[in-house]
């Protein structure tokens, strides 16, 4: 109880503590989650992906100093891949952020993928909802940004910025149609660089050329130009999170942002879902030595991998099973 | 109950800009399957503070070629202490004198390792002083 009260509060301590309890699956952290969840909601959610080196987290740093100036508390979340390998991660986005490090108002917290795949962590949904009950104004979380499979943002994100850099083989061909899906706001980072006039008219007559309903959003593309030209780069970052806000006012005026949160519960069921049928059954099924013995017999087709699914669900749920769910 | 991952943080305060030592430490961790949280060079006591608490981490590792350690590293456990996070455990390394050692371990550094430490003694100094279980 001690611990809701602390990160209601806004206690750094104890919400970095019960995210990295939820990352590492400690039983109690769930249960607080659920006491946390009445006090989410109410934070402005920006997600912020793109090849890895466009340029993310130094952008993340700009749009920090902005809201600063706004008076606006900003919770960060950093995601960084786990290597496959060794489980290890090396976690360096904060770098491009430490002249917030002292500031009480900004709480940036690494995460590593440890084997997602869709460009977050597991945990990054329980963060968001850590950050949101500590209160900030506005969560940004950065992706990873390996491919284009990095989808997961969409589900976690109010507004979502995609940053391209000319030449790094962020081509419009390369993209393929689902950036138009997942963008918000288009931020065309490094644009001193040759190429990045061609990237812009290639992005905008893609946006042209995608059907557009009358009063429907549409995503500005902002120019950044170098992070070494200060005056400009802080105009140019101070636009890109001027048409974030402009983004964000749209969804709720539109009726968007219901949308868009009704997404995210749906997202949230899943998650929750998962991590409290899926994965205790998983782990008993991998403590016991069931699972290898299960794979080995499916292996030499003895068996069905489906059979077993309904076998397992038939032991592990109550109402007799999914096929019962399914007559309900 | 599952194991917790060991979260180390790998910062070098100060002016010092002799940063290989520090990168190579970071490459080690991660392969020794730590989290790192790497924040480079030229980092204030109260940054690094700042963000050990910020990033929950079991550890920092300072790293200081330049001298200054005698004033860094004890400001670094000063400030974990007074925002009530003295269980956060703080080692340093890099060109220290022997000397100074004493002076350091009686300011709360648990751990100092110079050039010709290996990476392995290292890893394992923190396997055996890092719980991992509550
Ligand atoms: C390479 C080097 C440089 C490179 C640095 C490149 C870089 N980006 O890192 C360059 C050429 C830039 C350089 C410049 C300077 N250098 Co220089 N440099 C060295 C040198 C030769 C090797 C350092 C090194 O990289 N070692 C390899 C790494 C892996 O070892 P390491 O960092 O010591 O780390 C090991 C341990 O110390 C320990 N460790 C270190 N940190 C940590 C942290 C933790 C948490 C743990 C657990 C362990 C640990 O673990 C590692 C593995 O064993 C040393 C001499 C020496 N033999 O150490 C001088 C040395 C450090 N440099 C020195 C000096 C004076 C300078 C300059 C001031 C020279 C000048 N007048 O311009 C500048 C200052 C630069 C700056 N901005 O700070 C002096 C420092 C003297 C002192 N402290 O009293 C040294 C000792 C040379 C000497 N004998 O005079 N330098
Ligand atoms: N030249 C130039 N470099 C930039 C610019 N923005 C970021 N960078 C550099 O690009 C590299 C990667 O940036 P980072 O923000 O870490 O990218 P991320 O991987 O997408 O988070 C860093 O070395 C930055 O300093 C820019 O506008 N111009
Ligand atoms: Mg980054």
């Amino acid at each position: 109880m001690e611990t809701i009260k602390k990160i209601c509060e806004g206690n750094v301590r104890a919400a970095s503590r019960l995210i990295r309890d939820l990352e590492d699956k400690l039983p109690h952290a769930r249960p607080r989650l659920r006491q946390l969840f009445k006090h989410t909601g109410k934070s402005f959610i920006i997600g912020i992906t793109g090849s890895p080196g466009a340029g993310k987290s130094t952008l993340t740093d700009a749009l920090i100093a902005e809201l600063r100036k706004l008076s606006k508390t900003v919770g960060v979340l950093a995601v960084d891949p786990t290597s496959p390998f060794t489980g290890g991660a090396i976690l360096g986005d904060r770098v491009r952020m430490l002249r917030h490090a002292e500031d009480e108002g900004v709480f940036i917290r690494s995460l590593a993928t440890r084997g997602a795949l869709g460009g977050l962590s597991q945990a990054a949904g329980d963060a968001i909802h850590v950050m949101e009950a500590m209160g900030k104004d506005v969560i940004i979380v950065e992706t990873v940004g390996i491919g284009q499979q990095e989808i997961d943002i969409i589900n976690h994100a109010h507004s979502v910025i995609v940053v391209m850099v000319p030449g790094m083989g962020d081509e419009i061909q390369s993209m393929k149609a689902g950036i138009l899906e997942i963008a918000d706001v288009f931020a065309i980072n490094k644009a001193d660089r040759a190429g990045a006039k061609q990237l812009h008219t290639e992005l905008a007559s893609l946006l042209n050329s995608a059907p557009q309903s009358a009063g429907a959003w549409r995503p500005p593309i902002v120019m950044i130009e170098n992070l070494y030209e200060p005056l400009t780069f802080v105009e140019q970052t101070a636009e890109l999170a001027q048409k974030v806000a402009e983004h964000y006012a749209y969804l709720q005026e539109s009726g968007q942002l219901d949308k868009r949160t009704e997404r995210r519960a749906m997202m949230q069921i899943n998650d929750a879902l998962r991590a409290c049928i899926m994965e205790p059954v998983i782990d008993n099924l991998t403590a016991s030595g069931e699972l290898q013995y299960l794979a080995e017999k499916i292996k030499n087709r003895e068996i069905d991998p489906y059979s077993v699914a309904e076998e397992i669900s038939k032991r592990f749920l109550k109402s007799g099973g999914i096929n019962d769910i399914d007559k309900k | 109950m599952p194991d917790r991952k060991i979260r180390v943080m790998v910062a070098k305060p100060g002016l010092d800009g002799h940063d290989r030592g520090a990168r190579i430490l970071a490459r080690c961790f991660r392969d020794a399957g730590f989290e790192v949280i790497y924040t480079g060079c030229h980092q204030t006591p109260e940054q690094i503070a700042a963000a050990a608490i910020q990033e929950d981490v079991d550890l920092v590792g300072l790293s200081c070629l330049s001298g200054a350690h005698r004033l860094l590293f004890p400001r670094v456990v000063e400030l974990l202490r007074k925002k009530d996070a003295s269980d956060i455990t703080v080692i340093g390394g890099g060109i220290i004198p022997e000397a100074d050692f004493t002076m350091l371990y009686e300011a709360g550094i648990k751990a100092i390792f110079t050039p010709g430490a290996t990476l392995d003694s290292i890893v394992e100094w923190i396997r055996n002083n890092i719980k991992t279980h509550d």
